[in-house]
């Protein structure tokens, strides 16, 4: 057990976004949310998935929506408190804990914000260990854990509990309510027990994320090399360094997809996203794919880049780094591999 | 005819050029604490320095003049000669939980802030209402300025880059009530981002009273030099605004000075693709140009703290100019003599060993009393130089993106100091008149227009959607004062809003051309405030 106060923010923040692989939403106002949010109402303690009691009721919080309104229509404070007692009337029981549901971006702060203000511990981990595009992409749904009952809130006070027949379809109804709600809504759902968060959750990833964070910043003060210290700690690999010189993006089925190429070290590397970074290829050759990490660092500062500030000009490293083994799975790959984002193509190894 | 004038912290720089943009002269003035008898004396410096027939310059010549100043951002670094700003946010129930000015130095928040309000109004991505606009709210807001003494309003409003109403409503509801009070309005400052465009607009508000003084301090200083002409204040990039809008939108001036010079140095050198490294009296700064413009640093941009979403020139500065203090191991900066340079170099007849006073030991320049820097050793002015010139290299190869051999453009005053050119960059230009290429970056200004709302974009309609903006862009650029015909899109970005259908998609287009100069003496002048020249959508 320890606490998360406001000196931990800025690296949480700094990791998070390394680990957004591009999506996931610049975490600064989420930074913000929590900041002022501990301000108000103390530390946030924090537990480890062993210190968990197995009967414990441990609520993923998460915001759903696009990051560019997120930056514009901040938020009331209180769409998170809402959605979570929302669910708790339809389950009956109060949450005993709080925890991520994706570590990668701005979701790494939110449940941090409710935290703070429900008083409630938030456990070390999260059901993703990076970001992804769609609410169905967690590890409980390898292990049979249902999204249903999910809890949905907007700004303005109004909550809609969604029971839907599966995964895949509650991830859409909730689109379609965060689009119609300004594409701004807060989410509670994926109820684990506390026996469940081993095979749930990749551990330590609040952890992870304050730790890169924080190696990004003192290689930086001490002249060092942020971007390598970012992959020695994430055991990642070097894609490519050098120049943005083109990006194509699209919108397709409520996505931001598109391509982004990018010159150095005498090749051409090319990055296929939809919200996330999803596939590198080297002149032509795919070298990394989901849902292994693709980072994409500023190389002079190793602060996370955004797809949406992805463009002409930037100087930017590219990393590679394993993700959760459970994601290799055959189970996890009809999840999130290549071809459940139509290449027809399979998961890449990394080597070097 | 046509005057640049760069304000900078040590030195007031100013250019006169030609009707075909030919430099005529140069003149360098120290600046002043109160800014305009600097601006007096450079002009009158100017006009009195032989033309091309060897007399002075007739003030009725020139038709023009372009001030860049750095005064409005020091004031915010300062801290000082700000007003108390009223800051009203439209959007309630939502962004509640990070009121105005959350992420303020409380430094700053502590002179600025006078009073923060969240208000009722602001609308979804879609311009659908938030909440309605509520009037009685607003009053009870106006009584509470009133009692404060607040004189300057900044108004922000969810989403008012895309829908701009509730700003224009809420300030017609406040001014109703208050009377002769400054109103800074979100949309025609930043862009989508709320707290960062409100940031800018209450940094706009708490320098609205400075601007007027300055502003008008800048017109009697030039008419006091029989100077009867308009003037127009630098942008951030690299645009014109005219009086009247210099008045209202004084922090559209922030990043003016790095840009005047970069520009300048590409108009001086003919080159548009290369380094520029201008070394002032305290700080070098390392930019790079593409294409005649400086490259833009990414990301926001902050100022004094305070996080701004600015386009702004990525611009590295090192700690090294003319006025640098000079280490006993030969290290100089990053504390400098400033503008008291004049007084107090050795080669001033001061006492204090300066950077410049190196550059005159070893011989690489002549400037003031030679003989007073007799007692530096000659081979320690050298290697103190050499290194200057070292720690300049490794600031332009950081900056560089490729290992393409790349020229370098040395201007500003302290540029003495790298006589022998930059390790490890063969072709280092320095032109004429490269000690005021801020104040010729000034005069050869453009004039631009902008546009950066959130579009629908339906399937297939994408090129129609693009074209309708960028004849949008084109025209606000020569309603500008852009002459028709010279006006190009530099900038082009579209960011469809990621994780929602309906091919919502933001997109934001710069346009700028060559200020028209025959429409500078119509009777209806094009640089007035309401169609003045609309930075933003």
């Amino acid at each position: 057990m320890r606490e998360i106060g406001i000196e931990e923010l800025a690296d949480i923040a700094r990791g998070a976004g390394i680990l957004g692989t591009g999506g996931g939403g610049d975490p600064y106002v989420g930074m913000l949310l929590a900041r002022e949010a501990i301000r108000r109402h103390g530390p946030v303690t924090v537990v480890d998935i062993d210190e968990v009691p197995a009967d414990a009721t441990v609520v993923p919080i998460s915001s759903m929506g696009a990051p560019t309104v997120l930056l514009e229509k901040l938020p009331s404070g209180r769409e998170e408190i809402n959605a979570l007692r929302a669910l708790e009337a339809v389950l009956g029981r109060r949450a005993t804990h709080l925890v991520p549901i994706e570590i990668g971006g701005v979701n790494s702060m939110i449940p941090l914000a409710a935290a703070a203000c429900t008083g409630l511990p938030i456990v070390d981990g999260d059901a993703m260990g990076r970001a992804f595009p769609e609410a169905q992409m967690v590890l409980p749904g390898l292990i049979g854990v249902r999204n249903s009952p999910m809890a949905l809130a907007d700004d303005k006070g109004n909550t809609i509990v969604v029971q839907a027949v599966d995964n895949v379809e509650a991830e859409r109804i909730a689109r379609a309510v965060c689009v119609e709600r300004g594409c701004q809504i807060s989410c509670a759902d994926t109820v684990l027990r506390g026996d469940q968060l081993r095979d749930g959750l990749v551990p330590a990833t609040l952890t992870l994320a304050e730790n890169l964070g924080r190696v990004v910043r003192t290689a930086r003060a001490e002249h060092r090399d942020p971007v390598a210290a970012a992959r020695e700690l994430l055991g990642g690999i070097h894609l490519s360094a050098g120049k943005v010189v083109d990006v194509e993006r699209r919108t397709e089925g409520g996505f931001a997809r598109g391509r982004a190429r990018l010159e150095g070290e005498g090749a051409i590397l090319e990055l296929d996203f939809q919200n996330e970074h999803l596939l590198a290829r080297r002149d032509g050759r795919v070298v990394a794919t989901t849902p292994d990490l693709i980072c994409v660092l500023d190389t002079e500062t190793g602060e996370p880049v955004t797809t949406e500030s992805l463009r002409y000009g930037l100087r930017v490293t590219v990393l590679a780094a394993p993700c959760d083994p459970r994601w290799l799975t055959p189970a996890g790959l009809t999840l999130t591999g290549p071809r459940y984002f139509g290449y027809d193509l399979d998961h890449h190894p990394l080597t070097d | 005819m046509r005057i640049g004038i760069d304000v900078g912290g040590t030195n007031t720089d100013a250019a006169l050029l030609g009707d075909d943009n030919r430099v005529l002269a140069g003149t360098k003035s120290p600046t002043t604490a109160d800014v305009t008898s600097g601006v007096a004396a450079a002009v009158a410096a100017l006009l009195a320095a032989p033309g091309a027939d060897g007399r002075p310059t007739d003030p009725a010549a020139v038709d023009a003049v372009m001030i860049g100043t750095t005064h409005f951002l020091n004031a915010l670094i300062e801290g000082e000669r700000l007003a108390r700003v009223a800051a009203v946010r439209l959007g309630l129930p939502a962004t509640e939980a990070l009121p105005p000015m959350v992420d303020w130095p409380e430094r700053l928040r502590a002179v600025v802030g006078g009073g923060t309000y969240l208000c009722h109004g602001g609308r979804e991505f879609d311009g659908r209402m938030i909440s309605p606009l509520d009037p009685a709210e607003l009053r009870r807001v106006a009584a509470d300025i009133s009692a404060r003494g607040l004189r300057s309003i900044a108004i922000s409003s969810v989403f008012s880059p895309a829908a701009a109403e509730d700003e224009v409503r809420a300030a017609q509801i406040l001014t109703a009530e208050l009377g002769d009070v400054h109103v800074s309005l979100s949309h025609e400052i930043g862009r989508v981002g709320l707290l960062a465009r409100e940031n800018a607009t209450i940094v706009n508000a708490s320098l609205r009273d400075l601007a007027e003084h300055i502003v008008d301090a800048f017109g009697a200083a030039l008419a006091g030099a029989g100077i009867g002409a308009p003037f127009f204040i630098s942008q951030n990039d690299g645009t014109l605004m005219d009086v009247a809008h210099a008045r209202r939108y004084p922090v559209a001036t922030f990043a003016s000075g790095p840009t005047n010079s970069m520009r300048g140095a590409a108009f001086l050198s003919g080159l548009t693709d290369c380094a520029v490294v201008d070394v002032g009296g305290t700080t070098a700064d390392v930019g790079i140009l593409i294409g005649g413009f400086p490259r833009e640093a990414a990301g926001e941009s902050e100022a004094a703290g305070v996080r701004t979403n600015f386009r702004i020139p990525d611009v590295l500065s090192l700690g090294i100019g003319g006025g640098s203090l000079v280490a006993a191991d030969g290290e100089v900066g990053p504390r400098s003599v400033g503008y008291r340079l004049t007084e107090q170099a050795l080669v001033f007849g001061g006492d204090t060993l300066t950077a410049t006073d190196l550059a005159v030991a070893a011989g690489a320049a002549e400037i003031g009393d030679p003989g007073a820097v007799a007692g530096v050793d000659r081979a320690f002015a050298e290697r103190a130089l050499a290194r200057i010139a070292e720690r300049l290299a490794e600031t332009v190869d950081r900056m560089r993106t490729s290992a393409a051999p790349l020229p370098v453009v040395a201007v500003g005053g302290g540029s003495v100091l790298i006589p022998g050119g930059l390790p490890g960059f063969p072709d280092v230009r320095r032109p004429a008149h490269f000690d005021v290429a801020n104040a010729v970056g000034a005069a050869i200004a453009q004039v631009g227009g902008e546009v950066d709302r959130v579009f629908k974009v339906p399937e297939g309609k994408r090129d129609q959607v693009l074209d309708t903006a960028r004849a949008e862009a084109i025209r606000r650029a020569e309603e500008a004062g852009a002459r028709v015909g010279t006006v190009r899109i530099v900038d082009i970005e579209e960011v469809p809003l990621a994780y929602l259908p309906g091919g919502a998609t933001r997109i934001r287009i710069k346009a700028v051309g060559d200020l028209d100069l025959d429409r500078l003496g119509s009777p209806t002048p094009v640089y007035d405030a309401k169609n003045g020249i609309p930075t933003h959508a």
